[in-house]
């Protein structure tokens, strides 16, 4: 189960944002809970990499009683924020956002020299293939 | 293994952590001339590695002994500047320790409340109702693993990823705050735990989950 997915470029704004079974709403506007999440990842972040027992450490996801949520930066610092049910395992959701970037951000955002990747991705082929992926990750 | 342990009152103050296994990994390198392949900057009271690698040492890390005597802040233990002895030719061939600089008190002050928040956040974002906080965090190389009690104190613990039986270890680390510190008469409640007994017990306990740890791991294999 996908509840939802953000993208976000490395200086924060929010390239993306997509929900299929989500059910409950922050009381908070998009923009609003958008800040909110990319300010929460870039504090967790820096956080594992100060309390790692060990130098150089990434953060990969973290989950609660009820979702896991798993993230996967780029070395361009595109960020993929994707909330799980639980009964996805770990490995899995981190395989569908590799996936994701590799068939469907490259191939549909970043080889589209419409796109300037700066601000919102408003392209319907991107928005088509990114759904028709999830819903394909979802009936499997 | 286990790394350390955290504990964390309803408001989100630490009143409890403690570093084991710190540094198990501490790279000793001996140098034979002057100048060593690696960059050393001068950061927040340690000397870093910020560029250049060799071994096993990468940037990130930081020198904690040289000449296998243990270093302050900058400072080598017979009071030189690191970087003044890594400079000087005089001094090769030369033996530096690198590893991870222990966070300070008030770093692991801050490293408590951040997760504090970040807990809480996460529980706000959540896409189904009613979502507690982070229970448990996984990154490269460790794994967080969190217990909140009914009461919002939180115990947290940072462990390698082939650790096992964490929620019990996470409810007997609750046991021993119970025992030694909430029954103490004397202990001011949300207050930083200053307890012998419960520092050796505590102590005990992860001894015993460590053993029972490498007993499993080497029955199975």
């Amino acid at each position: 189960m996908i509840y939802n997915l953000y993208i976000f470029n490395s200086a924060g704004d929010c390239l993306y944002y997509s929900e299929w079974r989500r059910k409950k709403q922050t009381d908070m506007s998009k923009d609003e809970e958008n800040k909110l999440v990319y300010g929460m990842l870039h504090s967790l972040k820096s956080f594992v990499a100060r309390i790692s027992p060990d130098t150089s450490d990434s953060f990969q996801s973290y989950q609660t009683s009820t979702y896991r949520l798993s993230m996967y930066e780029t070395p361009s610092g595109v960020k993929f924020v994707m909330n799980t049910g639980l009964e996805l395992s770990l490995q899995s959701a981190r395989e569908i956002l590799h996936s994701l970037y590799k068939e469907v951000y490259v191939e549909f955002a970043v080889k589209n020299p419409m796109l300037s990747l700066q601000s919102p991705i408003d392209s319907e082929l991107f928005r088509d293939k990114l759904e028709a992926f999830i819903n394909s990750k979802m009936r499997e | 293994m286990i790394y350390s342990v955290y504990i964390i009152n309803k408001a989100g103050g630490r009143i409890y952590d403690e570093d084991f296994a710190f540094n198990r990994q501490a790279e000793e390198v001996t140098f034979q001339s002057h100048p060593i392949p690696l960059v050393l900057t001068a950061d927040t009271g340690k000397v870093l590695v910020k560029f250049g690698a060799t071994g096993n040492v990468k940037p990130g890390h930081s020198i904690i002994a040289v000449d296998r005597q243990a270093v302050t802040g900058l400072y080598t233990a017979g009071d030189r500047a690191i970087l003044d002895v890594i400079n000087d030719p005089a001094s090769y061939p030369l033996t530096l320790t690198f590893g991870r600089t222990k966070a300070s008190a008030n770093e692991k002050l801050m490293l408590a409340s951040i997760f504090h928040s970040l807990f809480a956040i996460a529980a706000k974002i959540s896409p189904i109702e009613q979502s507690s906080g982070i229970k448990e965090l996984h990154t490269e190389k460790f794994t967080l693993r969190c217990f909140q009690t009914i009461t919002g104190v939180k115990f947290f613990v940072i462990v390698d990823q082939k650790q096992t039986g964490c929620e019990h270890l996470l409810l007997r680390i609750y046991e021993l705050y119970t025992d030694y510190v909430l029954k103490n008469p004397f202990y001011p409640i949300d207050m930083p735990i200053r307890c012998e007994l419960f520092d050796q017990n505590l102590r005990k306990v992860i001894e015993q989950v460590e053993r029972a740890t490498a007993y499993n791991s080497a029955t199975l294999s």
